[in-house]
């Protein structure tokens, strides 16, 4: 089963739509809670990251029969050092983002620990792309 | 504790009740989702000056089912659309988040571990 979002840069209104839905959906399929959450959390801190650092965005769900495959791809600013932008508390978040309750610098190494596999690549200038495996052994 | 008992404790105005059974037994206070996004929070109530619609997307994610918002912070009707869709309990309080922490903490509630 496959699952398409657009996502708007500095819509923090609707930020948090796309993982929603992906959560309800997967409810439905009688995944582990832990791993509910998991799959939860790790999208929305990439939406977040979308919607906050980036002009706009689409995320690609695919539902396998033992995991969920994410694919989060953004056209904004790209990163610049990826090994910088993972650790923690590395943040450029503007003060509109950090009113909101984010720019921590946490996101990142937040998506790694909750998911399987993560694999982000960037061209500056261009965009960001993020990928996210979680399996739904137990 | 359940909601009622949780809220005898401050005696805040539940705005919506999500109309779960919840035991609760911990809380965490912040204004900083991003860090709450990282801890475990089943059974956890949170306790925010932070008054927007991404507090209640943070819960959702989070499997908090009851948030309060401290300050006498003025909640709005599509951050009430989004708790009742979802079954998360909304209580307003004119107490600061120090305060509100050290009652929960009185009455029993613990601190979340990492
Ligand atoms: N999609 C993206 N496009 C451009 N830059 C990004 C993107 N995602 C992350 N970054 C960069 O990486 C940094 C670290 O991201 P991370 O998610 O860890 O922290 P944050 O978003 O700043 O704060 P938090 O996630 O704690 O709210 C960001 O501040 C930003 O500079
Ligand atoms: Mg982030």
């Amino acid at each position: 089963m496959r699952l398409h979002f657009e996502i708007e840069g500095g819509d923090f209104t609707a930020a948090g739509r796309a993982s929603s839905e992906v959560k309800k959906t997967l409810k439905q399929f009688h995944i582990a809670p832990e791993v509910l959450r998991k799959v939860a959390i790790a999208l929305y801190e990439a939406e977040m990251n979308v919607v906050s650092h980036a002009w706009s965005g689409t995320m690609d769900a695919e539902i396998l029969p033992d995991a969920i495959h994410v694919v989060m791809e953004d056209k904004g600013p790209g990163i610049e050092n990826i090994e910088r932008a993972m650790e923690e508390g590395f943040s450029t978040a503007t003060e509109e983002v950090r009113q909101m309750g984010f720019g921590a610098g946490m996101g990142l190494p937040n998506i790694r620990k909750n998911s399987d596999r993560m694999v982000l690549t960037s061209t500056p200038g261009v965009g960001t792309r993020l990928e996210i495996t979680v399996l739904f052994k137990a | 504790m359940n909601l009622q008992q949780l809220n005898l404790l401050f005696n805040g105005t539940i705005l919506m009740d999500g109309h779960i059974s919840s035991d609760y037994t911990k809380a965490f206070a912040s204004d900083l989702m991003s860090d709450v996004l990282r801890y475990r929070m089943e059974n956890t109530v949170l306790i925010t000056g932070l008054c927007t619609i991404q507090v209640l997307r943070t819960a959702e994610m989070s499997n908090i089912t009851c948030i309060i918002f401290a300050r006498g912070k003025r909640v709005t009707p599509d951050m009430l659309a989004l708790a009742k869709e979802h079954h998360i309990t909304i209580i307003e309080s004119e107490l600061t988040l120090f305060e509100l922490s050290g009652r929960l903490y009185q009455g029993g509630l613990k601190p979340v571990c990492q």
